[in-house]
């Protein structure tokens, strides 16, 4: 279900903010998925995986926002249909 | 055998003055043109040491392995026996009299170095050609052959015409040649060798071995000689090379290039059965016939010795024919003397009357130019054959020939050629040396200088004499094992045996001189087409030979181009390559369409296609 919401997110909201909070959202259900799996099958690998997920994921935003950050410093805009330079 | 080398030494000396000149000399006429002088007189000098140390009576050959394909084995080798060597000297012979000629006749050329090299290129494959021992040698330098007289007619290339004629002169023996590298072929096909004389043996000893294509190789080989020696249907290139300078058409026309189909029968008569004989002997009447009337009604003075030569060629085809080799070689080579010193007198009165052609633009010259004219006089008689010049023997065999082998329609056709032939060559000798003076430029005509008289003299003197010093016990000792040898005086007298024909010879003779006497002596204009009409019309036209293949094959080969050109153009360039740049272009742009740039389209899509993923791998 969040895994859903986020994927929605993506693919309809046009703030790349928004965007990415979704993309987040959408990590963030794969790690919940991950911590339940493995309460409900006793064993602790998922949940020991996911620390490791949350740090990897941590790491990761700094660059997404930074690069977000960039882009918008050049372009004035952090919406996606002003993003399309790679169409011909 | 001695001197076994010197044969090579000959070979190759025409081509090492081709390169000496192209490479080095261009720039200098002089040097140039003694080179190429230089190399066929050494060649001619180094033929009579030759024949001076072994006589003509032997046989040899002297071969490298050249090409060794699989059962195909080429070699690069000479054959040297009587026939090679009465060749090679009238080829080294007749052509250094030409080269010397050349000298003064192309004196105000800007391009004589130029014309020294491809001269010497000429007489290089020529020998190539009488010296080959084997088909494949002997293709390679009948093909040079065309390539070097294409050179030499369209020499003055800055005249259309003249490159017409080359492109005719090269196209037409390309057809001949076709013919005769199937020939080669089939030979090979059938007796597996290629060489004269692995293949004579090998057909002594079993004749029936080409089985039923023998007419049919025969005739394919036939081809080749119809191309060079102009046969009747590829005879039209002969008249239209006139357009080279004067020394090439006594080289080409005279000594040579056309001497070569005829001298290639003799050599590779073993092959030829008798249905195809009968064929060629046919052919060869009817060229001369064909070209003796052709030659009644031209009027440029080197068109006229043009059919002469196709009507003479025609003679030599004939007797070949006739299975006569020996007759035929005889006049090939008496030709080659008178024919050659025809062509080189024409060109003196040439030069004399400032490039001036037509006959009826001449006249009475025999006052200003006294040595051309005596030269000129001598070969006149010599191509009619009146005794005891030269052609009257050679002339007189043929005719022998004929009546031997019971052709009585060839030997009519002889005869009356015989008569047309003095008719004709008559004519031009009353209309030009005669008569009055027809133009201001005859007036003012001037004799050449001696380093033109001097070949028109030798070659004269041999005009003259060549019936009685020898060639036909020369040839006869090649093509019959119990030929005798004859002294000069029996030579004299051969034509007393055989009466009839000699007689049949000197009436037609005769006929023709009174005919063109009484209608040409002082004759300021042509009296004939008057009495004849249509005929001297078509005559003169050449009984329209040009317009019928213009009509017919150049018109259908214009047509194959067009049909071909179309295809090329719409199918080829138009449906295959169009259909495949197009289907490129329609199904590039139909996907640039997917390219939008929006990232949520990719995603959308991206997660499509993990769902059909999915869907693939965990739904079944």
């Amino acid at each position: 279900m969040l895994f859903s919401l986020g994927l929605l997110g993506v693919i309809m909201r046009r703030n790349l903010l928004v965007i990415y909070m979704s993309l987040e959202l959408m990590l963030n259900a794969a790690n919940l998925a991950l911590v339940s799996f493995s309460r409900f099958n006793n064993k602790l690998d998922g949940q020991v995986l996911v620390f490791f997920i949350i740090t990897v994921a941590a790491a990761e935003v700094a660059v997404g926002l930074a690069l977000i950050v960039a882009l918008y410093r050049k372009r004035q805009s952090a919406h996606v249909e002003d993003l399309t330079s790679m169409k011909l | 055998m001695k001197y076994e080398n010197l044969p090579w030494l000959i070979l190759f000396l025409p081509l090492l003055s081709v390169a000496v000149i192209t490479l080095f000399t261009l720039r200098s006429k002089t040097v140039s043109s003694l080179i190429s002088i230089g190399a066929v007189v050494t060649g001619f000098v180094m033929t009579l040491l030759f024949i001076n140390a072994n006589g003509f009576q032997f046989s040899g050959e002297t071969s490298t392995n050249w090409l060794s394909i699989g059962g195909l084995q080429i070699d690069f080798g000479l054959k040297l026996d009587a026939l090679s060597m009465m060749m090679l000297l009238v080829v080294t012979g007749v052509g250094g009299a030409i080269h010397i000629y050349s000298f003064g006749y192309m004196h105000e050329d800007r391009s004589m170095a130029r014309f020294f090299a491809f001269m010497s290129l000429f007489t290089f494959s020529m020998l190539g050609i009488v010296l080959a021992n084997n088909f494949v040698m002997m293709f390679i330098f009948w093909e040079l052959v065309g390539v070097s007289s294409y050179l030499l007619i369209g020499f003055w290339f800055e005249k259309p015409s003249a490159g017409d004629a080359a492109k005719k002169a090269f196209i037409t023996n390309r057809l001949g040649d076709f013919g005769f590298l199937f020939g080669i072929l089939m030979v090979w096909g059938l007796l597996g060798s290629l060489s004269f004389s692995t293949l004579q043996s090998t057909l002594a000893a079993n004749p029936a071995l080409l089985g039923t294509s023998a007419t049919l190789a025969g005739l394919l080989i036939f081809c080749g000689a119809m191309g060079k020696s102009a046969q009747f249907p590829l005879h039209v290139w002969l008249p239209d090379a006139m357009e080279g300078p004067t020394p090439v058409s006594a080289l080409i026309h005279a000594a040579t290039m056309v001497a070569a189909g005829v001298y290639m029968l003799c050599r590779t008569l073993f092959l030829f059965n008798a249905d195809s004989l009968h064929v060629i002997s046919y052919l060869g009447g009817f060229t001369a016939l064909l070209a003796a009337l052709m030659a009644v009604q031209q009027n440029d003075i080197k068109r006229i010795i043009a059919y002469s030569t196709l009507s003479q060629l025609g003679y030599m085809v004939m007797t070949v024919g006739l299975n006569g080799p020996t007759p035929a070689m005889f006049h090939l080579t008496t030709h080659a003397f008178f024919k050659a010193l025809l062509f080189l007198a024409a060109g003196s009165v040439i030069i004399g009357m400032h490039h001036e052609q037509d006959i009826w633009q001449m006249g009475n010259l025999r006052k200003k130019m006294p040595i051309t004219f005596l030269t000129f006089t001598i070969g006149t008689l010599a191509l009619c054959g009146v005794p005891p010049f030269s052609g009257f023997y050679s002339k007189d065999a043929i005719l022998a020939q004929a009546l031997a082998q019971k052709s009585y329609l060839l030997f009519g056709v002889g005869v009356f050629v015989a008569a047309l032939t003095t008719f004709y060559t008559f004519r031009l000798f009353f209309v030009v040396f005669f008569g009055k003076e027809k133009s201001k430029a005859a007036a003012l005509a001037h004799e050449s200088p001696l380093v033109m008289t001097l070949p028109l003299i030798m070659l004269a003197v041999f005009s003259f004499a060549g019936g009685f010093i020898g060639i036909t016990n020369n040839y006869g000792s090649q093509f019959a094992a119990d030929h005798e040898m004859l002294s000069v005086a029996q030579q004299l007298t051969e034509p007393f045996h055989n009466i009839f024909p000699m007689l049949c010879g000197l009436g037609a003779v005769a006929v023709g001189l009174i005919l063109a006497y009484s209608l040409y002596n002082n004759a300021a204009t042509d009296p004939l087409p008057a009495k004849l009409g249509g005929l001297a019309t078509a005559m003169k036209n050449k009984f329209y030979f040009d317009e019928l293949y213009e009509a017919t094959f150049i018109r259908f080969h214009d047509f194959l181009a067009a049909v071909a050109d179309w295809i090329d153009r719409w199918i080829l360039g138009g449906a295959i390559i169009g259909a495949i740049r197009g289907g490129t272009d329609l199904s590039g742009r139909a996907l640039r369409l997917a390219q939008t740039g929006n990232l949520q389209t990719y995603t959308i899509l991206f997660v499509l296609g993990v769902v059909l993923l999915l869907y693939f791998v965990l739904g079944k």
